[in-house]
């Protein structure tokens, strides 16, 4: 921003959209589904093209075909919206199509309470792929990250050709937080890149990183195909022929391959700490402040911010061995980035900080620590 | 081969009605004088699917059913006269994607829809769908269907498609496929046809014809004229974050600490509103600030409540787990913090409209008429100035009353709500 120090009191929604078109996106298509109104209003108003979908199925398919003809669409959503458009983003997936899907939680099942937050649909996005595929999902967690990750997501979605999820939840973005515009870094606009190479196009050979060269569909140079179903790097349907599967299993490979460029997390480590506090999300805002006090009271304690939820990096775990008991605080009943990490029977040295209906305290989180000292 | 399709290979049973439609296109193609690479040909699932691979136009193949609205996606984007967005789906897509069919004769998405009809999902085992005729026999209903398929050509026409036709399709009827995808804006063609394979097997001895007859489906055209096709443009849109959001740091606090406000009262009564100036003047006075808002799914109705967090240093949680301030200025606020007020302690605050019963509580209690003095509509922002200039001083009164006047609810809302003797 060329602000100086300049307070307002601001929401995550206004500073995600922003940064969405301050980034590059070029079209926001949704359907208003709490507590993602103010992201949908806010992009009524600053969307150089918004389209109102008539439901989430909709939204997806038209994305896909934005997509596919060379823009850059993101949407937001919650469960049941995002249940709706699961069939779809694993088509978008499978066809390597760059897009952002905001999923703002909520209390579920079901519809649960529109009105309330919650995290606990990241296992729901952990199976999301069709085989177990990771599919790259960030979660902000402050305001800064509000501003930063749209970027990042946007531009692992164009660099990587793959839908993204950018993970949040109500208290996120419905509540209003002295942020200083001046604190706003300048954010690179993400544009997409276009094969102009003069050999024939296939559109999913590997590039060097894994990743096919893109072109959209209506060029007049090469023809292109996009398909949902297994296809050699042509995109012709095959059944299981080696190349297909090749081209299948690099899905995933290609994301590990990369993933360095859109691993995120915070780690503010106190040297000879025993207890790493694990968070993500809106949980994180506890989680900072229940460190300080933890540490005020004496503890030595190490925290880790987690940014870049999915694929889970192996890296993380060099970070883990170094520590004999490990708190994992997110607002769901079991503890599911734990079980993500760590497995259903994860060991007595593994312990979640968990709640539904409000958000996790800094005092929940202090307990949990103390208790399982 | 041919300019746009190899047909030398086609992927459909002998005797399939898919073959014919897919002739037809390529001649009515040609006919047009487009180049390959100006049609995009998108597909789903099922028999007239596995076709795509035989086209040189470009290709998407998508979602059973949801091709309408993919296609769609790509007709909006492109927003090129000269390309042309073509659908193939079978009738089992068409049953499953009706609403992505009905939503882009509606908005009138730039694209040809070709529904090849064989009365049944071919790819699957011979099902019958929603345009199945009566007395046809399927997989799914042995005996014959009790009833007719629902009339899709009437159906897109009532969304208000500029063109939607059905055809028997028999023979050489490329000159009707080139009208369809000369429309300017959405049309859809119904091409009616026989599966050779479950059709056929579970319908012997019987002619396509009978069914038509026995159904009523008869060839038509139901024309929309002069609709616009659906355009979108980029627009120039003004910044999210300017220096207008900005709030300038005017006056002075020497507030020490952090107070965790809850401020319930009933929706429509600007809570939100009032959390929001109070959180504002708190910047304005160089202190930080947060407002989180808990309100039920319904506009308008039931309780409402603003969290405010006043600070002087970064606030990091946004909760409030135990209010230090319990501000109550309806029935409905105070059934939603009753749980926490009786959570609050000695140090605790509960100011609470004096029309309530005042409920167990530790907390210090005082009673004042906010709604009886201005109403129930500023009740909530009345009592959080009530708040700051009788018990409690974050900021000065006059930070209050600058954010008010620059407030949207400038105008609206009568200063003396913020003034007491």
């Amino acid at each position: 921003m060329n602000v100086k120090s300049s307070l307002t009191l601001l929401d995550g929604s206004r500073l995600i959209v922003e940064s969405f078109v301050k980034s590059g996106a070029d079209i926001f298509i949704g359907y208003p589904i709490t507590p993602t109104n103010w992201i949908y209003s806010y992009s009524q108003k600053r969307f150089p093209m918004m389209l109102a979908a008539p439901d989430e199925i909709t939204t997806l398919q038209w994305m896909a075909g934005w997509s596919a003809a060379g823009y850059l669409p993101v949407t937001a959503t919650s469960f049941p919206g995002f249940a709706l458009m699961v069939e779809s983003i694993n088509m978008a997936y499978m066809m390597e199509l760059p897009m952002v899907i905001t999923l703002a939680q909520r209390l579920g099942p079901s519809t649960g309470t529109a009105t309330a937050g919650a995290q606990g649909d990241l296992l729901l996005i952990n199976g999301l792929i069709s085989g177990g595929y990771p599919i790259p999902t960030f979660s902000p967690s402050n305001m800064k990250d509000c501003w930063e990750l749209p970027n990042l997501a946007l531009r692992t979605a164009v660099e990587l050709r793959t839908p993204v999820i950018l993970l949040t939840s109500k208290e996120m973005v419905m509540t209003k937080f002295t942020v200083d515009l001046g604190d706003l870094k300048e954010l690179p606009r993400v544009t997409r890149k276009f094969y102009d190479g003069d050999e024939p196009f296939h559109p999913y050979k590997p590039g060097p990183n894994l990743v096919p060269d893109f072109l959209p569909v209506g060029n007049d140079r090469w023809q292109v195909r996009f398909t949902a179903s297994t296809h050699n790097q042509d995109g012709i349907i095959q059944h299981t022929s080696p190349e297909a599967m090749e081209n299948t299993k690099r899905l995933q490979s290609k994301l590990y391959r990369n993933l360095d460029s859109f691993l995120r997390f915070e780690f503010d480590e106190t040297p000879g700490a025993d207890t790493l506090l694990v968070s993500y999300g809106i949980t994180a805002l506890a989680a900072r402040e229940a460190t300080h006090r933890l540490r005020s009271m004496g503890y030595r304690i190490s925290l880790l911010i987690v940014k870049t939820l999915l694929p889970v990096a192996p890296f993380f775990y060099r970070i883990f061995e170094h520590y004999r008991r490990i708190v994992v605080a997110e607002e769901n009943l079991n503890g599911e980035y734990k079980e993500i990490l760590f497995g259903k029977n994860p060991g007595t040295n593994v312990v979640g900080v968990n709640g539904i209906g409000k958000m996790i305290s800094p005092d929940d989180i202090v307990e949990g620590v103390i208790e399982n000292d | 081969m041919t300019k746009f399709v190899e047909t030398s290979n086609l992927p459909f049973c002998p005797g399939c009605g898919h073959r014919v439609a897919v002739i037809n296109t390529e001649k009515a193609l040609e006919r047009i004088g487009l180049n390959p690479l100006d049609v995009i040909l998108v597909t789903d699932i099922g028999c007239h699917g596995i076709v795509d691979k035989n086209f040189h136009t470009h290709t998407i193949h998508g979602l059973h059913g949801r091709s309408p609205a993919l296609a769609a996606g790509v007709a909006a984007a492109l927003r090129n006269p000269d390309k042309k967005v073509i659908v193939y789906m079978g009738d089992g897509g068409a049953t499953i994607g009706l609403q992505h069919l009905v939503e882009a004769a509606h908005r009138n998405f730039n694209m040809t829809v070709f529904v090849l009809n064989n009365m049944l999902y071919g790819m699957t085992g011979g099902q019958g769908s929603g345009l199945t005729p009566k007395c046809y026999k399927t997989m799914t209903y042995p005996e014959g269907h009790p009833q007719a398929g629902y009339d899709l050509v009437e159906l897109i026409h009532a969304a208000r498609a500029p063109y939607a036709r059905r055809l028997v399709g028999r023979g050489d009827y490329s000159d009707i496929v080139e009208e369809a995808l000369k429309i300017n804006g959405f049309a859809l063609l119904e091409i009616v046809e026989v599966c050779p394979s479950y059709g056929l097997k579970f319908n012997r001895g019987k002619r396509l014809d009978y069914f038509l007859e026995v159904s009523g489906i008869e060839e038509k055209l139901l024309i929309h004229e002069n609709r616009q096709p659906f355009t979108l443009s980029e627009r120039e849109t003004a910044p999210l974050l300017s220096e207008k959001l900005a709030i300038e740091v005017e006056f002075n606090s020497d507030f020490k600490g952090t107070k965790r406000i809850v401020a319930s009262g009933s929706a429509g009564e600007g809570v939100q509103s009032a959390g929001e100036i109070f959180a504002t003047a708190a910047i304005t006075s160089g202190l930080h600030a947060t407002k989180k808002g808990a309100y039920p799914v319904t506009v308008g109705v039931g309780f409402s409540t603003a969290e405010v967090i006043v600070s002087d240093s970064e606030i990091l949680y946004t909760g409030i787990v135990v209010p230090d301030v319990a501000i109550i200025t309806s029935v409905d606020g105070l059934g939603h913090s009753l749980s926490r007020i009786q959570k609050m302690t000695e140090d605790g605050i509960l100011i609470i409209d004096d029309s309530l019963d005042v409920p167990e509580t530790r907390a210090k209690v005082i009673r004042h008429p906010f709604r009886k003095e201005t109403g129930g509509r500023t009740a909530a922002l009345r009592a959080l100035a009530f708040y700051n200039s009788k018990v409690e001083r974050l900021f000065p009164e006059e930070a209050l009353l600058q954010t008010l006047r620059r407030s949207k609810l400038a105008g609206k809302v009568k200063e003396n709500v913020l003034k007491f003797d």
